[in-house]
């Protein structure tokens, strides 16, 4: 089994428009810029994948990453707890013009819904929201005295991630808290493409160390000098 | 003294109430400045949403990594027993009781124990982070704030006027003035300015004050 791709135009080849896509990344920590970056180049060369809805914490910062996606013209909607950053004006903009849609959720209840995706779980309830303007028109149930909002899955049809490690069966390993939404994200997908610092061959990750296991990755391309998105925003970068 | 408790010394007040190896989520911005001014021998263990348990103060300038920041993407450090996880398991722990304290500011808190601080009405872009989730499931939900908004309005008041982030969520609060339980739908106080009256403190206030017990002197020394 050998899941790498030769390079990251391979790596994001399929992309349809229209899709639902999940991005990993807390702010910059897990941010896949480089992949990011590629769907971008396919874009301005194709006129393809616009009209994304996109699934990340945030809406993007600065030029760069989501932000560009954004400014390029890609995404139609995004789903976010918090589409504010140090600069958010890619989104901001783009919103205030009702040129791009939004869906805020609570940012525990957008990893469980994500992680319900993951595990073929439709539906669930959470206390979050409950009596709060995102709760409205969700059905509400009552479960040892307490009231909860009832949340629905959240699937994609394809993920973009960053890992550490990756070996060729797709088993990943991340970097400190660059991990957070990313395996997650990876199960919730049907199809998951992974930059990885470093690939690696089969049995040289232990497998005690192995965060996602490689059932929920379909693509590894091998991205060794990642920028981070924090540098990048500090050099004043912006890609188009 | 002063007339009110500034910022840091309201943080210091909350930080005498965080028991020794408490699990505790500081809300980010103000509510951050807690965990600075915690009681000597004592060592709370610090949860970040994005999936940091037992993280350290902030590395110098220069010295950061940004594959290790908190939920207000600020760079930190880690203390020897830390540890990283996934979002879903941070909620976790969050929503499942696992978390001793939480500490978040506010726009508005309600004698019910109702918190607004996500969001300062329909205009603007809404972004509401992690604040719902943190005010369900910790043992205690505190809030720290100036007892007044900056044009002088109570923001401890009857009932929330702003979209609320939890309802029935918080159980004491801290201010600038005074340290108020929230106790069967009432603002119960404890502690408050030993210049200020009641009734300059009700005054102040946009909910009835009970006074079931003493009320202590809240004094607070000159901290940064």
């Amino acid at each position: 089994m050998d899941k790498t791709v030769a390079d990251l135009g391979a790596a994001v080849a399929g992309i349809e428009d229209g899709i639902v896509l999940m991005i990993g990344g807390f702010g910059g920590a897990g941010a896949p810029i480089e992949l990011i970056h590629a769907l971008i180049d396919r874009f301005n060369a194709t006129g393809s994948p616009g009209n994304l809805t996109v699934v990340n914490n945030n809406a993007g910062n600065g030029r760069i990453g989501i932000a560009a996606m954004i400014d390029a013209g890609m995404v139609a909607k995004m789903i976010c707890s918090f589409p504010r950053s140090a600069d958010p004006r890619a989104f901001t903009e783009k919103y205030l013009a009702g040129q791009i849609g939004l869906e805020v959720v609570p940012q525990g209840t957008l990893a469980e819904r994500i992680r319900a995706g993951g595990a073929g779980i439709p539906a669930f309830y959470t206390p979050t929201s409950f009596g709060t303007d995102l709760a409205k028109g969700k059905p509400v149930a009552e479960f040892e005295g307490r009231s909860y909002v009832q949340e629905r899955w959240l699937k994609a049809d394809a993920a973009l991630i960053k890992a550490e490690l990756a070996d060729r069966h797709g088993n990943l390993t991340y970097r400190k808290a660059a991990r957070n939404f990313s395996p997650l994200m990876a199960a919730a997908a049907k199809l998951t493409i992974v930059q990885a610092a470093k690939v690696v061959e089969p049995g040289d990750i232990d497998p005690e160390a192995v965060v996602t296991p490689g059932i929920f990755v379909n693509r590894v391309v091998e991205v060794a000098d990642a920028r981070q998105e924090e540098a990048l925003m500090r050099e004043g970068a912006a890609y188009a | 003294m002063s007339d009110k408790l500034s910022n840091a010394q309201i943080a210091w007040r909350a930080a005498q109430d965080i028991e020794n190896e408490a699990y505790v989520n500081l809300g980010i911005g103000f509510p951050e400045m807690v965990a600075k001014f915690q009681p000597p021998g004592r060592q709370a263990i610090f949860h970040t949403e994005n999936g940091i348990l037992n993280f350290g103060e902030s590395p110098a300038e220069g010295e950061e990594d940004w594959d290790l920041i908190n939920a207000g993407k600020k760079a930190v450090t880690l203390k020897p027993g830390a540890s990283f996880f996934n979002h879903a398991d941070s909620f976790a722990m969050v929503r499942g009781g696992h978390l001793d304290v939480a500490i978040l500011g506010a726009y508005e808190v309600a004698e019910t124990g109702d918190l607004a601080n996500w969001s300062t009405g329909p205009r603007g872009i809404p972004a509401v982070g992690g604040a719902m989730d943190l005010v369900h499931g910790a043992k205690r939900v505190a809030v720290i704030t100036d007892h007044v908004t900056k044009d002088g309005r109570p923001k401890l008041v009857k009932r929330c006027t702003l979209p609320l982030t939890g309802v029935g969520c918080v159980t004491r609060v801290y201010t600038s003035l005074a340290v108020i339980d929230i106790e069967g739908g009432c603002f119960v106080l404890r502690e408050k300015l030993p210049g200020l009256s009641l009734e300059q403190l009700q005054a102040v206030t946009g909910a009835e004050l009970l006074t079931p017990g003493p009320v202590a002197d809240l004094v607070a020394p000159e901290v940064v």
